[in-house]
């Protein structure tokens, strides 16, 4: 059993939800990196996810892909990154998975990449661009190592293809809340709620919802269906205001927000 | 003849996009049922004679098809050697090939019942020739369009709006060709439940590569047919550039089965073959993943895109199709590189020897022609495939020579 499946067992058995941060590794320094993980486990984080800095994500909005340029303008690699999360994972109460472009972990080698990432302390990783038809190998190798491969779902996925994407998905499942790249929305999609709740029928797999979320009423609308909420560009956005503020202060908003979320998750 | 390639199952791709190991589908899930569609309509579209019928007639009455093949007698004297045939797609409407593929992908879209279609551009070729292709079907068009190239192609430009299509400027990365695809793969990310991405090379996630390469295919078939014509025989030798590879694809498909005939691909040589002064990731570059696809590419240790550079923008990016990727792997096809300044020096040869001002981008594959040419024997043939005419060039070129004046 992976450090996820742990995880979602305990928050199932408590009947509490996971509220998942995502952060930029190297944003805008690794050191930096490792103190806001550390922040926001501590403000109640239950997973955290690393994005691993790509120079062509197109998945991506302007928030991240701004976090990715400034990382990879400061010149981080994914050995500095593994070696910032080898030191830092272990004083996490809460696991880490990586969000890497499957261009990084080719030309990384996969089973090296694996092998690294599991060394540092990650339990998984997302591949946003390795669809369930690409990803047979990497899913072998992950398979054999215990290491989670979180695959997607999105709304514009065939429901029989969504359940077959959610059989081979492991760790948990990532549900794509809108049609389109990462960034803060106002409103979500209207039948969301009543397509993760019949997909929530038809697997075991906790399901966890990205995209577009980062207000306290997203958490209170999602959390009844989903087993976790997944925040991004509204956590890198506050991260890149370290330009202007002092890190502490940037650190202590990452924190509020983090609490924020939580408890309206968990009402 | 028939527009499209009828895709015997023995040949390449494969049922998952493969052109032997290259290719395939690296996109976010969003795109994937998109995808799925296409590959539906454009297999059932190769069954449907009255889509044909109506591509064949658009190419004939519409772009000027057959393009013709055209003897350089004068090019061929100053090399001395081989003699110099020129496939004309600079004579299409539009001028260049790009055409080929649009008013195909064009029709695809209303196939697939879509009214609103995005693209990317480099040179702007591609982006006039989908502006076109819309204008002609009543679609709405999006062009995204790098800021350097905005700036170093601005006929195209002025031409694209003119068409009634929206230029977006990309501001991000190098502003070029491989930054305007990223953009565009974004918007499709939002709009892709009614909106066709009409890519204009053979690279991007399975099927473009084949479907872009079977609408461009038209180049090859005809060259066959003309040389039958006109010399009796195949030519010993087609040279084409290759950027993402669309027209050099168009041309080499249709004669790869014909071992006797040799083909070269030419990539950008960019300034020097140091790491960023060039654009020929077949030349300099390793198999890893870009835009959907497995091909050779440009990339660091990291797996990140590198920068590249090339004096023409349809040439100014750092991958290529993959099954140009698969025939640089089995030998088929010979990929070199030709440089800034001898493209530039093609450039004005031709336009003095023959009155005909080729696109930068053409002129790459030019250079290496005559440089074989020279080489060669007067009884052996080569075919240039002059992608597109020079006029969108012709202020730069004026422009980078007063620079080095």
């Amino acid at each position: 059993m992976s450090a996820i499946d742990q995880l979602f067992t305990q928050l199932r058995s408590s009947g509490r939800k996971a509220f998942m941060p995502f952060v930029t590794a190297g944003d805008p320094d690794l050191e930096f990196t490792a103190r806001v993980l550390r922040q926001l486990v501590d403000s109640g984080a239950s997973i955290c996810e690393v994005g691993i800095p790509y120079s062509d994500p197109i998945a991506d909005g302007p928030v991240i892909q701004a976090s990715y340029t400034r990382a990879l303008d400061r010149g981080v690699a994914v050995r500095d990154i593994f070696k910032t999360l080898s030191k830092t994972t272990p004083t996490l109460a809460a696991p880490v998975v990586t969000m890497v472009s499957y261009a990084i972990v080719y030309r990384y080698g996969l089973a090296a990449y694996v092998e690294e990432a599991q060394e540092a302390g990650v339990a998984g990783a997302i591949v946003p661009d390795l669809p369930v038809e690409e990803a047979g190998e990497l899913a072998e190798i992950c398979r054999a190592a215990d290491f989670s491969l979180i695959q997607l779902v999105t709304p514009t996925t065939p429901r029989e293809r969504a359940v077959r994407i959610a059989e081979s998905s492991s760790g948990f499942l990532y549900y794509v809340s809108v049609t389109g790249i990462t960034g803060e929305r106002t409103e979500l999609p209207s039948d969301l709620v009543d397509n993760v709740a019949w997909l929530r029928g038809r697997t075991d797999l906790p399901i966890c919802i990205g995209f577009g979320i980062s207000r306290p009423e997203h958490a209170r609308l999602l959390a009844p269906v989903a087993d976790g909420l997944i925040v991004g560009s509204a956590i890198v956005r506050r991260i890149a205001e370290v330009a202007e503020k002092s890190p502490d202060d940037v650190l202590r908003e990452v924190g509020e927000m983090t609490v924020e979320m939580v408890a309206a998750m968990n009402e | 003849m028939s527009p499209v390639n009828e895709n015997p199952v023995n040949e390449f791709p494969d049922a998952a996009g493969r052109f032997g190991p290259f290719g395939g589908r690296y996109v976010p899930e969003t795109l994937t049922a998109a995808l799925d569609q296409l590959t539906a309509q454009y297999e059932a579209a190769l069954g449907d004679t009255a889509f044909q019928d109506e591509l064949n007639q658009l190419l004939r009455d519409f772009v000027g098809r057959p393009s013709p093949l055209y003897f350089a007698r004068r090019l061929s004297e100053k090399c001395g050697g081989a003699k110099i045939y020129l496939k004309r797609e600079d004579l299409n409407h539009t001028g260049a090939h790009k055409i080929n593929n649009t008013l195909g992908q064009a029709l695809l879209t209303r196939r697939m019942g879509k009214r609103r279609v995005i693209a990317e551009t480099g040179a702007g070729q591609h982006g006039v020739a989908t502006a076109t292709a819309c204008a002609n079907f009543g679609l709405e068009c999006i062009v995204y369009m790098g800021e350097e190239d905005i700036r170093r192609q601005a006929p195209n430009v002025f031409s694209m709006k003119l068409l009634g299509a929206e230029v977006r400027p990309v501001s991000t990365g190098a502003r070029t060709l491989r930054d305007a695809i990223n953009e565009a793969m974004r918007e499709w990310m939002s709009s892709v439940e009614t909106t066709h991405y009409i890519l204009g090379s053979v690279v991007g996630p399975s099927p473009f590569p084949r479907i872009v390469r079977d609408f461009q295919s038209v180049i090859g078939r005809e060259t066959i047919e003309q040389c039958r014509d006109q010399i009796g025989r195949l030519p010993d030798l087609l040279v084409a550039c290759v950027g993402g590879g669309s027209n050099a694809a168009g041309m080499f498909h249709p004669f790869v089965e014909h071992a006797e005939v040799a083909m070269v691909g030419v990539e950008a040589g960019g300034r020097s073959a140091a790491p960023g002064e060039h654009a020929a990731p077949l030349s300099y570059g390793r198999p890893g993943v870009l835009h959907g696809s497995f091909s050779y590419v440009m990339q660091d240790d990291d797996g990140q895109t590198s920068d590249v550079h090339s004096i023409s923008a349809g040439l100014d990016y750092p991958g290529v199709g993959p099954e140009h990727s698969y025939w640089k792997s089995t030998g088929r096809v010979e990929y070199t590189s030709c440089d800034d300044a001898r493209a530039m020096q093609a450039f004005d040869t031709l336009a003095r020897t023959e009155g005909i001002i080729p696109a930068l981008e053409s002129s790459h594959a030019l250079a290496q022609a005559m440089d074989l040419a020279a080489q060669r024997s007067e009884e052996d043939v080569i075919v240039v495939c002059l992608s597109g005419r020079g006029d969108k060039d012709a202020a730069e070129v004026g422009r980078l020579r007063e620079e080095a004046n």
